[in-house]
């Protein structure tokens, strides 16, 4: 490396729904670890190779604290929330492992096959709903995001009929290149939710059991944590919905295989977790101490971007990585994370996502985009990948 | 084999009694809990991913 060799920028725009941007291929070419430039000109270590990103994500000297100097912001709106407390996900341990095991018991596997019956009610609801409407549809606004959205409300005791306000601020707060919207619908969601920790639970749900028990966090805790679950909770599996539409009608022999064999959802699952990778954004740490990795040393105080985008296309791992393929194995894929960061609701998402898919083959055999596929609107980088409206019709 | 797992490092995630069911299961509050601890044959190729999967690192399998 000279002093004349800029690294490449990190994010970057993706122009196909799924596929990694263009502009990675050199990030890929020098795997498993190379040099990304951020928005802001500062450069971070860029992990490309799957075994190498396992190996950093498990790794204790990874330091996810946001507040902690040389921690890898990836756009203004993110550097903005720089000293406010982070919600759990950006503590480490033993802070972090206190708060999650608070948690964990809430999105169990077992807990969440008891809710099963009632997610399929809720996705037959919405998709009687889009039904009886008729075609055309925006299949995000009639189906992939009101599903999630009033799975994560029952959980919570939040009442669904906000929906119109928390689907908005947590848009803003997710997607907005202004740091001060994007702080005022923090503002705006810390307000609402911390009315309801505060007040007396309308129904037992998951904040009502947390603010009642002996060892409750914090106030602040909670509300960080209750915007946590409410936005992640929607906002990621209305995305997967969405954009797994979009992967399969681009592919139709495998939407095929689904159609014939319905047993197949549950390994397509996982394989378009992988494949379309939409929270890119997630693995991001700053280095605590000296780590030795694949032949180089990332100093203490150095930024680290983890693009599970990247690590889900190593062909070391998933041969073949470019490929949508439902039958293959891809269960070790980094789509939730990996190491004690990983994804705490994901087997809901798994859940729902089973449950989504299954439904629109099985009701919506001709579901199929009403726009041009490269007229999508796509997002921008730096946040949860996807689009914001999706036309179908059947 | 033999199966153990070190509670005090689980995360809750769930991949052990996703993938062998048989062989692990969370508790109330999440953690894991190993019910075979001497996991039938049938059982050994899962539970091997279970430990590979697991992102806490929590499980020990020793052939």
């Amino acid at each position: 490396m000279t002093d004349t060799f800029v690294p490449p920028p990190y994010p970057q725009a993706r122009t196909c729904p799924y596929d990694p941007p263009p502009g990675y291929r050199t990030f890929r070419e020098d795997a498993p670890l190379t040099r990304a430039t951020l928005y802001d000109g500062r450069t971070a270590w860029l992990v490309s190779g799957y075994d190498t990103a396992r190996a950093l994500l498990a790794d204790p000297r990874l330091s996810s604290d946001r507040n902690r100097p040389g921690f890898p912001f990836l756009s203004p709106r993110f550097e903005s929330f720089r000293g406010r407390r982070p919600a759990f996900i950006g503590l480490d341990r033993p802070e972090h492992a206190a708060q999650r095991r608070l948690l964990i018991g809430d999105f169990s596997v077992r807990r969440v096959a008891s809710m099963r019956g009632e997610i399929e009610e809720i996705v037959d609801g919405f998709l009687d709903a889009m039904v009886e409407k008729g075609p055309p549809a925006d299949l995000v606004a009639d189906f992939a995001m009101p599903v999630p959205s009033m799975v994560i409300c029952r959980m919570l005791s939040v009442p669904y009929d906000d929906h119109d306000f928390f689907q908005d601020a947590s848009r803003r707060l997710l997607q907005s290149d202004d740091p001060g919207v994007a702080g005022q619908a923090r503002d705006d969601l810390a307000d609402y939710l911390g009315r309801l920790v505060d007040g007396p639970p309308a129904e037992p749900g998951l904040l009502a059991r947390l603010v009642a028990r002996p060892d409750r966090p914090d106030r602040e805790d909670v509300v960080a944590t209750a915007i946590l679950l409410l936005v992640a909770g929607h906002e990621t599996t209305a995305s997967m919905i969405a954009m797994s539409v979009v992967a399969l009608h681009d592919h139709p022999e495998q939407l095929a295989a689904l159609r014939a064999d319905p047993g197949l959802v549950p390994g397509a699952v996982e394989e378009l977790l992988r494949y379309l990778s939409i929270a890119d954004l997630a693995g991001i740490r700053v280095a605590a101490e000296d780590i030795e990795i694949a032949g180089r040393t990332i100093r203490a105080g150095d930024g680290v971007v983890i693009p599970n985008s990247l690590g889900n296309r190593d062909a070391a791992a998933f041969p073949d990585p470019d490929r949508l393929d439902v039958h293959r194995s891809a269960r070790h894929h980094l789509a939730f994370g990996y190491g004690v960061h990983q994804c705490l609701g994901q087997n809901l998402a798994r859940a729902e996502l089973h449950i989504a898919l299954t439904a629109l083959l099985r009701r919506l055999p001709g579901l199929r985009l009403a726009v041009p596929r490269d007229e999508l609107a796509l997002r921008p980088p730096a946040t949860i990948q996807g689009v914001n409206a999706l036309p179908v019709t059947w | 084999m033999e199966v153990s797992a070190d509670r005090a490092v689980c995360v809750g995630a769930g991949m052990c009694a996703l993938t062998a069911p048989d062989v692990f299961d969370q508790d109330d509050d999440g953690l894991v809990t190993v019910l075979r601890p001497d996991p039938p044959a049938a059982a050994r190729r899962a539970v091997r991913q279970a430990a590979d999967l697991c992102p806490s690192r929590a499980l020990r399998v020793a052939d």
